[in-house]
């Protein structure tokens, strides 16, 4: 098997491996611990705009080191990230197969719930639930879980019922399988490719709403640091400091890119009829 | 004792559900009675959704019938899904129409034939892998296809995989539905040829439906020609197929082409195809019929034995009983 791997899709693949060696490294990488603090060197500017090696990508409005910062948001919003889509993506599917093998009420029962999840703006409803609750790390996690799950209970549902229908599926069942083996044997590794190419969809919007809820102050809490949280404090000195907000900021354009385009290009690798 | 046999068995299905008017439910399936035997073929022919497909589901037990009983080897049908019905797939297998939808394409076609034993729990892995050796000589693919992915197969190689896969476990009974008519006509042959050695080889019970009747012809002992959910006419092929006394058979033989003849009288059916939903009174077949007398659009002909063995619904083919009707 040829590996032809466009270039972009390296460089998506170097950076995500940079990434995920930052997120479980972070530990013993960070120069500083996030919540030292050195008030004489406060808003020094990151090494080439007139700042030194001491703090590469120079320091915030307390003289908290910005590189150790970002290592160890990396870290948290990859780990709730992964985490959420993971959960996503497995109550999804669940979901969709419970749907498509026992039909009648029990699909009505979650269509209804893919129709509310899909009908409800999920940042008010993340906003409520953060605000009745309180915030733990865990909650956080389980909440944005819940973001993205009716895609794939809706692409689950209707690929395992055309399997049922008329494919291999309905081929497989009247061998005698037990319906385990047909769901988890057969109609989940021949949809994985759409499911894949799905959580790479939904991965950067998870990632993104994870900075959207830190940056409004109700998703990660000082003094834990995620890159949404420093965005949002770094806010207030855009103007004099900006290397506070960008550092940040680049780190999640180019992860999610990154995902998205290794996605695409997976869900050509996935499909033995395109090889 | 017959190794299937189904008695007075009908298929509904509800209808299109509209405003302000009860939803018309379709009988697919309408009082069919049969037998099939052990080691016979039996061919089952008829034009697209006269039900011949869902007759063949019904024989397998894939859908409980809405009334009637389908007995297999002496015992009644389990409900689909049950242990029991699992475990009689072992001994009653399909044969697709679209050999690619039935493989599942992620699998190589080793690992798709071994799947009914791995299923059944038949044999060890070296067990198993001798079997699928086996199995694929049997159906005449070569050893070197096995490694492949069904889309690496030609229609025939694929055809040939489903049946190695539905011979694995050594069925009693094979339901053939439409085995090839997806294939081209040269594979079409040597796939039948292969389908009735394998069949007189092993004993197999075969249910062969198809609208190709030289096909049918071919494999079949006996034969059923349904129209509209139920069946007109049945005997043994030659006969039925010969000679057939039902205006629709004779309507289907005469529409075969045969080489080296110059054409026969051909019958043309004048009229709507028909539908299942709004079924005509009477004898169902009565607006097409070429031979039509006024009693075929008040009472419905019962399947009634011939003196030579077969059977036929038609009032014209029973003149003397009707008569006194």
């Amino acid at each position: 098997m040829k590996w032809n791997i466009p270039v972009a899709v390296s460089a998506a693949m170097l950076w995500l491996a940079l990434v995920l060696a930052v997120a479980i490294l972070a530990d013993v990488l960070r120069p500083f611990g996030i919540t030292a603090l050195d008030l004489r060197a406060r808003l020094t500017p990151p090494v080439g705009f007139g700042g030194g090696w001491a703090h590469a990508l120079g320091t915030d409005e307390l003289g908290r080191d910005v590189l150790s910062r970002l290592l160890v948001s990396i870290q948290m919003s990859l780990r709730i990230a992964f985490g959420a889509t993971v959960i996503a993506a497995v109550f999804g599917t669940f979901m969709g197969f419970i749907a498509a093998h026992f039909r009648g009420w029990a699909e009505q029962i979650v269509l209804m719930l893919v129709d509310f999840q899909a009908s409800m703006p999920f940042l008010i409803l993340a906003l409520s639930v953060l605000a009745f609750f309180g915030n733990s790390l865990l909650l956080f996690t389980c909440l944005l879980g819940l973001y993205g799950w009716e895609r794939y209970a809706r692409i689950a549902r209707g690929l395992a019922i055309a399997a049922n229908a008329q494919g291999y599926a309905a081929a497989i069942r009247q061998l005698g399988a037990q319906p385990m083996r047909i769901y988890l044997g057969h109609v989940l590794p021949n949809i994985a490719s759409t499911l894949i190419v799905s959580a790479t969809l939904s991965f950067p919007e998870v990632v993104l709403l994870e900075s959207g809820l830190s940056f409004l102050g109700l998703g990660v809490q000082p003094p834990m640091t995620s890159l949404g949280n420093m965005v949002g404090y770094g806010r207030e000195y855009l103007t004099r400091a900006p290397w506070i907000l960008l550092t940040p900021s680049v780190v999640i354009v180019l992860t999610t890119l990154a995902v998205s385009l290794l996605g695409d290009w997976l869900r050509d690798r996935l499909d033995p009829t395109l090889r | 004792m017959s190794l299937l046999r189904l008695d007075a068995v009908a298929r509904t299905y509800p209808g299109e559900r509209r405003l302000f008017a009860k939803a018309a439910s379709v009988r697919a399936v309408d009082g069919v009675s049969l037998t099939v035997e052990a080691g016979s073929t039996l061919g089952i022919v008829g034009e697209s959704g006269c039900g011949k497909s869902t007759l063949g589901r019904l024989m397998l037990g894939l859908e409980p019938p809405s009334e009637g009983q389908v007995e297999f080897d002496g015992a009644a049908m389990p409900a689909p899904g049950t242990d029991a019905w699992r475990k009689l797939r072992a001994r009653m297998q399909l044969v697709f129409q679209d050999p690619l939808g039935a493989l599942d394409r992620r699998l190589t076609v080793a690992r798709q034939i071994a799947e009914p034993l791995v299923i059944h729990g038949i044999g060890d892995a070296a067990a198993r892998r001798a079997r699928v050796a086996q199995l694929l000589t049997d159906v005449g693919l070569g050893e070197d296809l096995a490694a492949r992915h069904p889309h690496a197969l030609s229609g025939g190689q694929r055809q040939r995989a489903v049946l190695a896969r539905a011979l694995a476990t050594d069925p009693a009974l094979l339901v053939c539905d439409e085995p090839v008519s997806a294939l081209d006509v040269s594979i079409q042959a040597q796939v039948v040829n292969m389908l009735v050695d394998l069949q007189q080889a092993r004993g197999i019970a075969m249910v062969f439906i198809s609208h190709d009747l030289k096909v049918v012809r071919q494999v079949s002992d006996s034969v059923a020609v349904m129209y509209l959910g139920r069946i007109v006419e049945q005997g043994a092929a030659d006969w039925v197929l010969a000679a057939p006394l039902h205006p629709y058979t004779r309507a289907l033989v005469s529409a075969v082409p045969t080489p080296g003849r110059i054409a026969r009288e051909r019958i043309v059916l004048t009229g709507d195809p028909p539908n299942p939903a709004a079924r005509p009174s009477g004898c169902a077949f009565h607006p097409r019929c070429p031979v039509a007398v006024p009693v075929c659009a008040q009472q419905t002909p019962p399947l009634r034995a011939m003196a030579d063995g077969r059977s036929v619904a038609c009032h014209l083919a029973h003149p003397n009983l009707d008569r006194a009707a």
